[in-house]
């Protein structure tokens, strides 16, 4: 094997999270490898619609890196090629009735006040903003900061732009250890020598946290998306109801949705998304399909004669307490996570690779680590079951 | 207006609402095609209650295909072989209809087949339908869409087979989009069904048993085939000749498409293609060239060839999408295609789900029929006899040693050239594909797809799966589409909710 | 090989006649429609191959595969789009017009 240089990182996975940290890696002068046992975007980017979103998240830690990420993506947009398909589309969310209008009144208050802008539209401006939409609805609220990208251009485009070496396919056998430190990764083909490893494998992050000899309690959480035929632009905005938000915050079991709705510049609407814990069940959910394709020509009517094409799924990666972890792990010494994300990765991972960057230079965070630890979760062993209320 | 999923318009959340059910048949069929028809007479000759549900308006699928009774064909027979075998199937399902013993669905596209517990919304985490412990559950669930109003039904069955054929396998070439470009399947269809022809002029290209009986149908129809371009050379067959000697039908039955090419003037170009069609709003010409053994074109051999239309198409690819779904196993067949492995029983490896036909490997109407049979004596819990078995041996050996010899060269995207569409629906070049390949790390067809958008149209990757596998540097992975076909928004709206 | 005088046609093959003949519109031209076929037969009929245009090129399509599996022959007829060609029976006096695009222009926002 020919003599490289050293490597400074070797990241785990080759979704959008181990894009950006390889991406923000690179930019901070650090030579880096990415490895991943499928393809760039294989797994949950590859499922994911791309939502760069700060108007689903109460004021917060995630928000704050929602935020700075929303500010990220404008400049990588920039950077990046136009394949990326940012689109500062803003978020429109839907109250359907007084009671949830003023529930989500206190809500964007909250965000406002941590820089979140948010405009309160009634019914005529409303369909103002989204000519299609049904009309009946009390009002809602406009989150210009809301925008899409195309997720697995973003990851593959992050990942050219890095210069990373790159090793896919190849799975992630043993996480390679010295005196507790870690020193690098086996995989099937090589073995990767560097002093800090980060883990950003997304779903599967719990397996490489165990390779590494510690534990991180990522679970799956499925969601489907549809997609419709090609349609010209009806929908202009991401368009979803109120509803949404308490999902994303429940621990729930069970399946809950609440359809986003948007247009994409290839021409079909995509409704998204589902969330269950199923595990990795891989099969068709015709119960998920009704809901979405109910909720979408409920805001849509005009959706309802549209044909669905595909429908696909994707397990989205979630840590109990429903944030990421992301930084340095005090048990193991070179070791750093980044996953856990949820359904927001692909909004997410800009903030996500720049503080990886930072604690991987030793550079003053943008935004303090302390809520992501990947530490915070107590130890399995002691751990009680799950119920799933 | 609706506001509510609850009160959302259409016929079709009506029908599925107030007849969720026909009763629960003991089998259902998917397709009614030869090995589809066959297995749902015969099980309804058994005693078995059967529903078949086909997409067609009339039975015989696609090698069967025949003009509707309005356009008054005195002679359908005059465009089929074997004939006499699909008019008996079918006049034994119109008495087992008249009976009440089968229920005849056409025009019904089955979109997606469930477990019937699966509708409901229990978590649950086994992967391939049915349990850990290897039963079936008691009924399944089959979605479909029907009509020209495309309502929706649903069709509650003990047990499902699954004969949902194939479609053609197509390489895309340069020029390959202009009208007047067909596939070859798509001809015999037409003229089958319709009694037209694309041109006056075709060239018949590609690969594959199936070009000498096009040629032989558009010839015979009044059209003149200048050329049939085969890129696989014949004497593939020969380590096969032991497989081909045991089928003297099938070897007479290529005597007469021979004899028939003959009368026709046709000539076969063995180990060439179409390299590139030409024309502007329709095709006038074709370029032809010698490929080598492993189907690249050699420099120097291009020649054109004046032509209206161009038949083309190189095998055909198992319709496995429902079967996916549901988690039944694949296997790699000769033809480099993914097919389900099925038992000697026609079992898929998911309990409860039978499959028969095209399905299990490309071979033809004939095994189809006999394979139909054998599952219907599975189904319905009798012996199956030996010389059914037999026969499905022998017309199975002949279709592997057909399928190996014309299996696509790796050479073939020698004549890909970058603007060349692969992904007919979406437009998308092969040089976007190849970039996607070479610079963003799409190692496989699937990241191919997400990066370029190459089947992610109308059709699904139908058209372009192989062309973007084989850029990708793969074999063509079995189809996986939650949805077997467009399905309206309303009538998944419409779906019965799982909690009742 | 030269043509012969007469050229056999596809109903010489099967023989009989169609229950009925009747016309129908494409793009404001009159088309003779056997009973029995579907719009791609009849436009074929006419030796008209082409009646869609692509989204983005504009490039001319009609039907491809023939079996609905590809659904490059879509079409507008009597108004509604993305109507596989191929597939959908032709009835007396429909009116078929050549769909650009996606068809459904008319919802753009």
């Amino acid at each position: 094997m020919p003599k490289r240089h050293p490597l400074d990182v070797v990241i785990v996975g080759a979704g959008v999270v181990g894009a950006a940290c390889a991406y923000y890696a690179a930019r901070a002068g650090l030579r880096a490898a990415v490895v991943d046992r499928g393809p760039v975007a294989g797994g949950t980017t590859g499922a994911g619609e791309g939502n760069l979103l700060v108007s689903d998240k109460e004021a917060g830690p995630e928000l704050d890196l929602a935020l700075l990420s929303a500010g990220l993506w404008r400049d990588l947009a920039a950077d990046l090629p136009e394949e990326i398909e940012y689109e500062p589309k803003g978020g429109l969310v839907i109250a359907p009735d007084e009671t949830a209008l003023k529930a989500l009144r206190a809500f964007a208050e909250g965000q406002r006040a941590v820089g979140v802008e948010a405009v309160e539209a009634g019914p005529a401006e409303l369909r103002e903003l989204e000519p299609h939409l049904a009309p009946g609805r009390a009002g809602g609220f406009l989150y210009p900061q809301d925008a899409q990208v195309q997720p697995a251009q973003a990851a593959a485009r992050l990942l050219a732009a890095s210069g990373a070496e790159l090793h896919l396919g190849e799975e992630v056998t043993a996480v390679l250890t010295a005196g507790g430190a870690v020193r690098g990764v086996r995989t099937t083909r090589r073995e990767l020598a560097a002093p800090a490893v980060v883990n950003a494998a997304g779903t599967w992050g719990g397996r490489i946290a165990e390779l590494a000899g510690t534990a991180l309690p990522v679970l799956p959480r499925r969601g489907f998306v549809l997609v419709t035929e090609p349609l010209p632009r009806v929908v202009r905005h991401k368009v979803y109801a109120a509803d949404y938000i308490a999902d994303v915050a429940s621990g729930s079991a069970a399946l809950q949705s609440s359809a986003v709705v948007e247009g994409t510049p290839a021409g079909p609407v995509l409704i998204g998304a589902t969330r269950e814990r199923v595990g990795f069940d891989r099969s068709l959910s015709t119960e998920a399909l009704r809901r979405l394709a109910g909720q979408a020509a409920a805001l849509f009517p005009v959706l309802a004669d549209a044909r669905v094409l595909r429908a696909y799924h994707g397990f989205r990666p979630y840590l109990p307490d429903h944030l990421p972890a992301i930084g340095p792990d005090p048990r193991v010494p070179g070791l750093l996570h980044a996953c856990g994300h949820e359904g927001a990765g692909i909004g997410l991972a800009p903030a996500t690779g720049v503080l990886v960057a930072a604690a991987l230079t030793g550079a003053e965070p943008p935004l303090p680590l302390h809520p992501f630890r990947p530490d915070r979760f107590p130890d399995p062993a002691a751990q009680p079951k799950e119920t799933g209320r | 207006m609706p506001t509510s999923p609850s009160d959302l318009p259409g016929p079709g959340a009506q029908d599925a609402a107030d007849h969720p059910e026909e009763g629960l048949a003991d089998l259902a069929v998917v397709g009614a095609g030869p090995a589809g028809l066959a297995a749902a007479v015969t099980a309804a000759g058994f005693g078995l209650r059967v529903t078949l549900i086909d997409a067609g308006e009339r039975p015989g699928g696609q090698f069967y295909r025949h003009p509707a009774p309005q356009l008054g064909a005195e002679r359908p027979e005059a465009l089929h072989h074997g004939w006499a075998a699909f008019a008996a199937r079918e006049r034994a399902l119109r008495a087992h209809t008249a009976s009440g013993r089968v229920t005849y669905l056409p025009g019904h596209h089955v979109w997606t087949v469930v477990p019937q517990d699966a509708a409901q919304d229990a978590p649950q985490d086994a992967a391939p339908a049915g349990d850990a412990a290897g039963r079936a559950p008691a009924a399944w669930v089959l979605h479909a869409v029907a009509g020209p109003e495309e309502h929706a039904v649903a069709v509650r069955a003990r047990a499902v087979l699954l004969a949902t054929g194939s479609y053609e396998r197509q390489l895309p070439f340069p020029g390959w989009t202009l009208p007047g470009v067909v596939g070859a399947g798509g001809a015999q269809a037409m003229l089958k069904g319709g009694l037209v022809l694309p041109g006056r002029r075709v060239v018949v290209a590609g690969s594959g048993p199936l070009l000498l009986a096009v040629a032989g149908s558009l010839a015979s129809a009044g059209a003149r085939v200048p050329a049939v371009v085969e890129a696989a050379a014949y004497t593939g067959y020969a380590p096969a000749l032991p497989a081909l000697l045991r089928n003297p039908a099938k070897l007479a039955e290529g005597a007469v498409y021979g004899g028939a090419l003959l009368r026709h003037g046709v000539r076969l170009l063995t180990r060439h293609a179409v390299t590139e069609a030409h024309g502007t709003d329709r095709v006038e010409a074709v370029t032809v060239a010698r490929l080598d053994a492993d189907w690249r074109p050699l420099p120097g051999t291009a020649r054109r060839i004046p032509c209206d239309a161009v038949a083309v198409g190189h095998g055909l690819v198992p319709q496995l999408e429902l079967a996916t779904g549901l988690g039944c196993a694949t296997r790699r067949a000769a033809d480099g295609t993914a097919a389900l492995d099925l038992d000697a029983l026609q079992r898929t490896s998911v309990p409860g789900i039978w499959s028969a036909g095209e399905t299990g490997g490309i071979a033809g109407a004939q095994p189809a029929l006999v394979e139909g049979e054998i599952a219907a004596h599975a189904v319905a819990g009798r012996p199956v006899p030996a010389a059914l078995v037999r026969r499905r041996a022998r017309l199975r050996a002949f279709a592997d040693a057909m399928g190996r010899a014309h299996r696509p060269g790796e050479g073939w995207t020698g004549w890909l050239r970058d603007d060349t569409d692969v992904c007919r629906c979406e437009e998308v070049p092969a040089g976007r594909i190849r970039e996607a390949v070479a610079d963003l790390g799409a190692g496989d067809a699937r990241t191919a797809k997400l990066l370029t958008r190459a089947g992610m149209g109308w059709c699904q990757g139908r058209m372009c799966g192989p062309a973007v596998a084989a850029l990708a540097g793969e074999e063509q992975a079995p189809d996986r589409r939650p949805l077997s076909c467009p399905v309206p928004m309303r009538l998944l709206a419409g779906l019965p909710p799982a909690d009742g | 090989m030269t043509d012969r005088p007469h050229r056999r046609s596809p109903r010489d093959l099967v023989g009989g006649r169609p229950d009925a003949t009747y016309t129908l519109r494409f793009d404001g031209r009159e088309l003779t429609a056997q009973a029995g076929q579907s719009i791609a037969a009849v436009l074929w009929g006419a030796g008209i191959l082409a009646w869609r245009t692509t989204r983005q090129g504009g490039a001319p399509r009609g039907a491809f595969c023939g079996i609905g599996s590809c659904h490059d022959c879509l079409v507008t007829v009597n108004g509604r789009p993305n109507q596989r060609a191929c597939l959908v029976p032709a009835r007396p006096g429909d009116a078929v017009t050549t769909q650009e695009g996606t068809g459904r222009a008319d919802l753009a926002v």
